[in-house]
């Protein structure tokens, strides 16, 4: 991914999160959040993910995003009315974030930096077989079919365990929104 | 080129924020927002270390398989939580957090 | 098995009459009665059969080790206490059936009754000590018991915890006697404790005699306790607080005689050298003399037909356990023997003077019942006689031979020989002013002869009074001196002819007529003030300083230490932590980033 187009990204992505931090009305803050995820994508994208990166847009972007709208004009939600800002947390908030970062750029520091390697997909193809050793050797990379070999084959159970989660988790959604009547 | 450092400092920022936005905000609605964006910090650098300890040439593609869960139960989470705030809404006529001290010890 | 059917029966009809006979009280009382004559026939049949050990059955056995066995032993000793035992224990149930006919809670009395029976088999039968301890300490339970019977009544429920508290501190004693013996002689059983007491002797010639002695005394603090001797004494007079039939059975005749029985079962076990051989012979029988004249003295003031009584059970129990110290175990056992019969018959025959009189128990509200109740008072007299060696009553012959025991010591005789001039004194005051003369209250005035089912065991218990010393009865007697039941005008008759007119004739002259004590004497009616001493000492000040003891190390140690302590630990660590509780949700999340800086900081930044 060209540098430009990175830091176009990144600070899409950056600006996005603080905005959602810092806009008072949840709707504002939505949208912003949409955009932070729509940089996300595309540093997905730039890494090669491409199906990820098709996701985060659809089920983030799309999807949660609808959700969060959803609920924020179900609740009527308005402006949050202004409130004296607490020092303690404000400070300790901030104080938390700022070590956090500090021991981030001390971990980067301390850890040799590692350029990308360009993918060599024709030599990868030796290493495949069928459908995705033709797509490499045309010098393709089949994003989605290399992910869906490998969730359909050694992350089976994990995916029908995750199935599971989500039908449980729509009963549980549903339970909890069901109206309590007497 | 972008390296794997920038990468991580990004995330590493994005999650920052997230926290930052958890600590701070009062907005329940808020806070779960934040906590989708302290999520989706992990999940580019799960992407960012796949792509740059390739195997055979490719990106390491059971880091992106985490990345897949992670959404899935993001998404059963954003789910239930929204349900969750719902129900609360209802019977507190608050999102506020300041409001919810119900658990004080 | 006969033997086994004779100890157990009686714990079955127990455990029938508590599990499921409570509520029907006369149905649980012929149970009871039914086992104890049951009993009884087994105990006759016994007699005629030969000497043997029954068992052993392995009870704990250890590695290495003999271990513990249960087993029965069956010789003259055992079998003559059997028919003791278990013939006073029927006459006793039988009578209590007329006594306790309208009591409350007679299922609880027979149920008493039995547990006692079974225990005091268990004593008599047993071929080890740890039996004989074990029934030992049940024989003081079913005492308790059923001293306490009337529990409503404050005085009967402290009687029956003085009775057991002053028993454990005897018993206490008894136990450690035990263990010392078991570590001379390498056995609890009976029969190996003459060998390994041999052994021994051979082993360690100059300690022998220290260390047997010291056992043999620490056994003795058992029959102190047991058989009420001083200093131990003080619970006996107060377990007159029982039933009256209860103290026939257990106060007079056979549980206070399981001393005697014990100490005379280790001398035959033994040999008699160690009565004779080392100091603890003669601390034995000088207990049992002091014992002997202090309760006699006592006696004669009493006003409580049951309390005159009692003082001159442990009177004639002081005789036996001092005939025992001086070697001569079997005239204590003899004097045992004649001693039940006649003093289970005059606790009975006050039981049913008792009974007549609407429960009044002061011989100066009484007078005039031999008239009123012919049958009683003639058993009375007839076990006063004995009680008081009229010649040719079993009791002359009995004190004879412990007389003849003592002369060997001379302080001791003469001992003895005023006991033998006390016991007629107040013995004839006692009929004399309760049976003779004119009745002083109503009650006693309309005081009407009992029923059969009461005066036949009396009139059983007195022809027995009468005859039992002959020689002729010698086959059940549990052990006979030489010359046991003959009769020689010698000079130990005519002394003690004498004691008996020097005790008679006084009282006669003191008491014939009178209505009121004419004699006082504080000393003696206060019981030397031993009681007031122990409750002053002992109660009071043991009690209350004890009691301090314990209230500091409950109050401090365990509640405001230990107790305490850890609440309030738990509730400080509980107060600390609720302020981290804030329910604040940013307070969460914050506290949680802390968390997840510090685990950054350990696992890249340390070292």
């Amino acid at each position: 991914m060209p540098l430009p187009l990175f830091w176009f990204f990144a600070i899409l992505m950056l600006v996005g999160g603080l905005a959602v931090i810092s806009l008072r009305n949840p709707v504002a803050a939505a949208l912003s959040m949409v955009a932070s995820f729509v940089g996300l994508a595309g540093l997905f994208i730039g890494l090669n993910a491409y199906l990820v990166g098709i996701i985060q847009i659809l089920v983030y972007a799309g999807a949660i995003m609808v959700l969060f709208l959803f609920i924020i004009m179900l609740l009527d939600l308005k402006t949050e009315e202004k409130r004296a800002p607490k020092v303690v947390p404000v400070v300790g908030g901030l104080g938390i974030v700022l070590a956090f970062t500090i021991q981030l750029i001390g971990v980067l520091g301390k850890t040799p930096p590692k350029e990308s390697e360009p993918l060599d997909l024709v030599a990868a193809a030796t290493h495949q077989t069928g459908g995705i050793q033709e797509t490499l050797k045309d010098d393709r990379l089949p994003d989605v079919n290399l992910v869906g070999d490998l969730m359909f084959t050694e992350y089976n159970l994990p995916l029908q365990i995750v199935g599971v989660l989500l039908l449980v988790a729509t009963v549980g959604v549903v339970v909890l929104s069901k109206r309590q009547t007497a | 080129m972008a390296g794997l450092h920038s990468y991580l400092l990004v995330s590493g920022l994005l999650f920052a924020i997230g926290l930052a936005g958890v600590v701070l905000r009062r907005n329940i609605i808020v806070v779960f927002m934040c906590l989708e964006l302290m999520l989706s910090a992990a999940n580019l650098t799960l992407v960012a270390f796949s792509r740059f300890n390739g195997v055979n040439g490719l990106p390491d593609y059971n880091g992106q398989m985490l990345v897949f869960f992670v959404i899935t139960v993001a998404a059963a989470e954003v789910a239930v939580g929204l349900a969750i705030i719902v129900a609360l809404y209802r019977a507190r006529q608050t999102i506020h957090t300041d409001d919810l001290t119900s658990m004080r010890g | 098995m006969f033997a086994w059917i004779l100890l157990l029966l009686p714990l079955l009809a127990a455990a029938a009459n508590q599990l499921y006979l409570k509520r029907n009280a006369f149905i649980a009382s012929l149970v009871s009665t039914g086992a104890v004559v049951a009993t009884f026939v087994i105990a006759l049949v016994l007699l005629g059969r030969d000497d043997a050990v029954v068992g052993p059955v392995s009870w704990i056995s250890l590695e290495n080790d003999p271990g513990l066995s249960l087993s029965l032993k069956l010789d003259q000793l055992s079998k003559g206490m059997m028919v003791i035992v278990t013939g006073i224990g029927m006459l006793v149930h039988i009578f209590s059936l007329g006594y306790m006919a309208d009591d409350s809670a007679k299922a609880r009395y027979f149920t008493g009754l039995s547990l006692f029976m079974f225990s005091m088999t268990g004593i008599v039968l047993a071929g080890n000590f740890i039996m004989t301890f074990i029934f030992w300490e049940l024989v003081g339970l079913s005492s308790y018991l059923l001293i306490g019977h009337w529990y409503q009544k404050d005085s009967a429920a402290d009687a029956a915890k003085k009775a057991f508290i002053v028993n454990r501190i005897g018993d206490f004693g008894f136990m450690i006697g035990i263990l010392m013996l078991f570590g001379i002689t390498g056995t609890f059983i009976f029969d190996d404790m003459g060998g390994g007491l041999a052994n021994f002797k051979e082993g360690y010639e100059s300690c022998y005699a220290c260390l047997i002695g010291t056992a043999i005394l620490c056994v003795f603090c058992g029959a102190v306790g047991k058989s009420a001797q001083m200093p131990l004494h003080v619970w006996l007079p107060d377990a007159m607080e029982g039933p009256t039939p209860v103290s026939a059975l257990i106060h007079a005749a056979t549980m206070v005689a399981a001393g005697v029985y014990m100490l005379f079962r280790v001398q035959l076990s033994l040999g008699v050298e160690i009565f004779t051989e080392t100091f603890a012979g003669d601390v034995i029988a000088w207990v049992g003399g002091i014992t002997a004249l202090g309760a006699a003295l006592m006696a004669t003031q009493q006003n409580d037909i049951k309390r005159v009584l009692a003082y001159s059970t442990l009177s004639q129990l002081g005789y036996m356990v001092m005939a025992t110290g001086l070697g001569g175990g079997d005239a204590g056992m003899f004097h045992l023997y004649t001693h039940a019969w006649f003093k289970a018959l005059l606790f009975l025959g006050s039981g049913a003077v008792i009974y007549a009189c609407h429960h009044e128990q002061d011989i100066w509200k009484m007078g005039g019942l031999l008239k009123k109740m012919p049958i009683t008072g003639a058993t009375f007299i007839a076990g006063t006689a004995a009680l008081i060696a009229v010649p040719f009553t079993s009791g002359f012959f009995s004190k004879e031979a412990i007389l003849h025991a003592a002369e060997a010591k001379p302080a001791l005789f003469w001992i003895a020989v005023a006991v033998a001039v006390l016991t007629p004194f107040y013995m004839t005051r006692l009929v004399l002013v309760a049976f003779l003369g004119s009745p002083r209250t109503d009650d006693a005035d309309h005081a009407k002869e009992v029923a059969p089912v009461m005066w036949g065991p009396l009139a059983v218990l007195g022809v027995l009074a009468l005859i039992s010393g002959f020689a002729f009865f010698n086959g059940i007697a549990p052990a006979t001196p030489a010359h046991a039941g003959e009769f020689h005008v010698n000079k130990l008759f005519w002394i003690s002819l004498g004691a008996l007119a020097a005790g008679v004739i006084p009282a006669f002259l003191l008491y014939g007529g009178r209505s009121k004590d004419p004699l006082s004497i504080p000393l003696f009616r206060e019981r030397f003030y031993i009681d007031a001493l122990y409750d002053k000492i002992v109660v009071k000040g043991l009690q209350n300083g004890s009691a301090a003891v314990v209230h500091f190390f409950d109050e401090f140690v365990v509640n405001g230490l230990i107790v305490g302590g850890a609440s309030r630990l738990a509730e400080s660590f509980g107060m600390l932590f609720r302020r981290v509780q804030s329910g604040n949700l940013q307070g969460y999340a914050f506290t949680f980033g802390i968390g997840v800086i510090l685990v950054i900081y350990f696992t890249t930044f340390w070292k």
